[in-house]
């Protein structure tokens, strides 16, 4: 169970070399995977547990050119967050390297080799900013000692200094190009020799100068994704998959696809009953020519299909049934105090229902991947957020042993969790073995992306209040009812796991004397993946509406009354109150406790940047809401401005966030820029339906997102400032969370409605 | 069929429905002009036709024979159009994938309107989806590519 957990935890939350180029005279010396806890690290990550662990041996992700160019690995994947240019800027700063003579080469999927390469869970600088600054570090003392053997003086006179290393006394110089050689044959130096440099002599750490490194391929068209890539040979797969997941092929006619012009065979693939992890949904491929041959065939392809027990998954007749798990006592998640016993005691109680709809991420780029299988050895190339753990599966599916499978990452084009899911692979895994071998592309199309995901999950939350006579909050009674991503892993729990409730349920900071967090039954009758930011949004939105509501009630200024909610600057400790435990992101408590002085610092510092108390004109409000998601600690205040037709826009956007030690600012004001639009999207258009089974949706016409000038235009970010010893987290998810409640409350002071159903929709204009 | 593409002479033999952006990236092999929707809907294949900004996606070949196709690789020789480079300046994209798009369509727009205003940016400009959500600053971008065309 623990290694199941494990693997989950990884799943959830998660982004070559070195032989290739090492040709001009590179480090080359065998791996050495080293405990996280032996880096020359500060403090302790939870990247240890994680499969592959880290690994910061420069033979591994350094390479010297002796014309001074140096390569390093970067081994996590990009999908937009900039983690594929951080890393490698980590590395360089640390080893001096002027990072115009730096290239950056991906890994392939191999995590005992480069560590842990899951990208998800806002980890990738959060786990690897230590790692790779002991990688730098040593990379550097090693050309320190190369210089030193090459002038034949004692290294401590050798100083490495952008890009050369200097011998003090004399002023000589030495390029890191004249020192590959020598420095490449050095072993690798113990840990105890080692030193980072001080944080005041950062070149690009901290600074938000180094652009992202594919920004010009990306602005002229040679940014390579997994949709464009082209391997000699490729045939071209589409498929069709059963609308109802559970769903079997009944029967298929291949005939008039064989018909169309290129269109070269119809393949069918077996479903794999749920828990089915990533494996494939099966139905029926088409391969041809060219990708519009193999669309043309499937849609002239005839299959009729076996539902299965989920063709009853109709999303109005669930949600009366989540209504009425919420309205029951359900099962204890964490227990303070005496909720029914303060809740028969209060002067008021206040009962609230929250519902946010399945959603779906629909990444630009559409999942793809290629296959090719040959010798023995099949050949990956794929969107995946999960390389190493992509490289298991295909290996698992095509009865083959990990090192006979090479998985190579592309660029992402977008990911927000639906690529950690590589079930596509599979797919072209399964139909290059079919074609005996030869390259197959599978191609999604966005139908497709919208009709087979896995989907966020649908979620209703009902919250109870208990206020005293003084307007104080002595009761607060939360039932969480939602599917579990954990029914893709295992026996369908039926409700929320631990790693689910611990994004922003029993996790909560609130200081209320008896508080319980239960959940209701919930069973999953469609696939429930993980959404950018995944429970934390429900979660984040029933609570900080809830707040602003009671503050309502109460007559107080919702920012104060949050303020009072959140309670004093303290450290919280839920560990002894929860049922099961407390996963706190896979993380160590002691390096990332709950810190209300960190929760109240962000509240106050984005309600002050958005002037918050200054007056509106009419038809406006602003609202606000926190979330620590992540480990960081994020508060958003939306400004809204609603027409008299119920038209919403929003003019102004202000963020604070607290992510520790930021690494680069300009790339964390981009996610937190991005999480304002995505938090946008799913508070006022995104819905996944089901009916009879199926999703509603198809295409960006029934399923929009927001388009530009539709609002958050105007997002300010304003970054909390660390010192290099307050521990790192993550940046790519956590701007999500607060976005919808604080959206929704601010049309609620703007209106005097309370929406409480997302999406918004057309809801202020009935 | 003959048409140009990036100023070079093409012969096109095949399905005269076939989607251009499938002509131009399964068998151009020019993949800068991306796949995202299929349906006219989200400006990832937006490419020139004769200087205009077209979804590649839902305009057939036989609807581009005789004309001259522009794609994101043939947009300047040394990738330094002034929408690129405020682009870059900007620092727009995050994962970069709808980004040929947003940029062969805002380079359209300043082929026919030099000095749009910011109503007439956000209203050409809206055909194209970013997902990430980097609008403001495609938004200052394509403003500050105005200013220098």
């Amino acid at each position: 169970m623990k290694t199941r957990n494990q693997a989950l935890i990884e799943n959830v939350s998660r982004r070559n070399m070195l032989k290739g180029i090492v040709g001009t005279g590179g480090l080359v010396i065998a791996a050495q995977i080293v405990p996280s806890s032996l880096l020359a690290a500060e403090y302790k990550t939870g990247a240890g547990g994680m499969p592959g662990g880290t690994v910061w041996d420069p033979h591994i992700f350094v390479s010297l050119g002796t014309d001074g160019t140096v390569t390093i690995v970067t081994h996590r994947s990009e999908m937009g967050t900039g983690s594929r240019t951080s890393l490698p800027m980590v590395v360089a700063d640390e080893m001096e390297a002027d990072w115009s003579r730096v290239k950056i080469v991906q890994a392939e999927g191999n995590e005992q080799k480069y560590g842990n390469q899951d990208t998800d869970g806002s980890r990738s600088i959060r786990h690897f900013i230590q790692p790779m600054r002991t990688c730098g570090a040593a990379t550097r003392y090693m050309l320190e000692h190369a210089a030193a053997v090459v002038w034949g003086v004692s290294s401590l006179e050798c100083e490495a200094e952008n890009h050369q290393v200097i011998h003090k006394p004399t002023g000589r110089k030495l390029g890191y190009g004249e020192l590959a050689e020598t420095a490449s044959k050095l072993k690798t130096p113990s840990l105890r020799d080692v030193t980072l440099k001080d944080p005041s002599e950062f070149r690009y750490i901290g600074k938000g100068k180094v652009q992202i490194t594919d920004l010009h391929d990306i602005t002229t068209g040679h940014a390579m994704y997994a949709q464009d890539i082209h391997v000699p040979g490729s045939k071209f797969a589409v498929v069709a998959r059963p609308p109802v997941l559970g769903g079997t092929v009944k029967t298929y006619d291949e005939a008039a696809a064989m018909k169309v012009k290129g269109v070269i065979k119809v393949v069918k693939i077996n479903a794999t009953p749920m828990p089915a992890k990533f494996a494939p949904l099966g139905g029926v491929a088409v391969i041809a020519d060219n990708t519009w041959a193999a669309i043309k065939g499937r849609e002239a392809l005839k299959v009729t299909w076996n539902d299965g027990p989920n063709a009853n998954y109709d999303s109005d007749t669930y949600k009366a049934k989540m209504q009425a798990q919420g309205k029951k006592p359900g099962k204890v998640e964490r227990n303070e105090g005496d909720v029914d016993k303060a809740l028969a005691g209060a002067a008021k109680v206040i009962e609230r229902e929250y519902y946010i709809p399945h959603g779906v991420h629909v990444p630009m780029e559409p999942p793809a991947a290629t296959v090719q299988i040959k010798n023995g050895k099949a050949e990956v190339w794929a969107c995946v957020q999960s390389p190493g753990g992509t490289r298991g599966d295909v290996a698992s599916t095509l009865g083959m042993k990990e090192d006979d499978v090479k998985v190579n990452v592309t660029l992402l084009g977008g990911g927000f969790g639906r690529k950690s899911k590589c079930d596509f692979a599979l797919e072209a895994a399964l139909l290059s073995k079919a074609m005996g071998g030869a390259p197959v592309k599978v191609v999604w199309t966005r139908e497709d992306d919208i009709h087979h995901s896995f989907y966020h999950s649908v979620s209703l939350q009902h919250v109870t209040a208990g206020l005293d006579k003084d307007g104080k909050v002595i009761a607060w009674r939360h039932r969480s009812v939602s599917p579990s991503l954990m029914s893709n892993f295992m026996p369908d729990p039926k409700r929320e796991s631990s790693l689910e409730l611990g994004l922003g349920l029993i996790d909560t900071p609130f200081n209320v004397p008896n508080l319980r967090l239960e959940t209701g039954e919930a069973v999953a009758q469609t696939r429930i993946g993980w959404f950018r930011s995944v429970n934390n949004i429900p979660h984040a939105f029933a609570m900080q509406s809830m707040v602003a509501e009671l503050a309502q009630e109460l007559g107080k200024d919702p920012k104060d009354f949050l303020l009072e909610m959140i309670g004093p600057a303290r450290i919280v400790d839920p560990r002894k109150t929860v049922t099961s435990e407390l996963w706190n992101y896979g993380d160590p408590w002691e390096t990332y406790p709950i810190d209300t002085a960190r929760l109240r610092r962000v509240v106050e510092r984005a309600a002050k940047e958005a002037g918050w108390g200054e007056a509106l004109p009419k038809g406006r409000g602003r609202g606000i809401a926190v979330q620590r998601s992540f480990l960081t600690y994020v508060a958003t205040v939306v400004e809204v401005a609603v027409d008299d037709e119920g038209n919403v826009t929003v003019p102004r956007v202000d963020t604070a966030i607290d992510a520790g030690f930021i690494v680069n600012p300009e790339r964390v004001a981009s996610q937190v820029e991005g999480a304002a639009v995505m938090g946008l999207s799913l508070a006022k258009l995104n819905q996944i339906t089901f009916k009879n089974g199926r999703v509603q949706q198809n295409n960006f016409h029934d399923y929009p997102v927001l388009r530009i000038g539709q609002g958050a235009m105007n997002v300010h970010t304003h970054i909390i400032e660390n010192s290099i010893d307050v521990p790192s987290s993550g940046v790519g998810e956590p701007g999500v969370p607060p976005f919808a409640p604080a959206f929704i409350n601010a049309v609620a002071a703007a209106t005097g409605k309370r929406i409480r159903n997302l999406p918004l929709g057309e809801q202020l204009k009935a | 069929m003959k048409l140009k593409v990036n100023q070079q002479d093409k012969n096109f033999e095949g399905d005269a429905q076939m989607p251009l952006m499938w002509y131009l990236r399964d068998e151009l092999g020019l993949t800068g002009t991306k796949f995202g929707c299929g349906s006219g809907l989200c400006g990832a294949c937006t490419v020139h036709i004769d200087g205009k900004a077209v979804r590649s996606c839902v305009t057939v070949m036989k609807d581009v024979s005789g004309h001259a196709v522009t794609t994101i690789e043939g947009l300047s020789a040394d990738g330094n159009h002034p929408v690129q480079k405020a682009w870059r300046a900007a620092n727009v994209p995050q994962c970069g994938y709808c980004q040929c798009g947003q940029i062969m369509n805002a380079a359209g727009l300043l082929n026919e309107n030099k000095n749009p205003s910011d109503d007439e940016i956000l209203a050409a400009m809206q055909g194209n989806i970013c997902r990430c959500g980097c609008y403001q600053r495609i938004f200052s971008a394509v403003k500050s590519a105005a200013q220098e065309a």
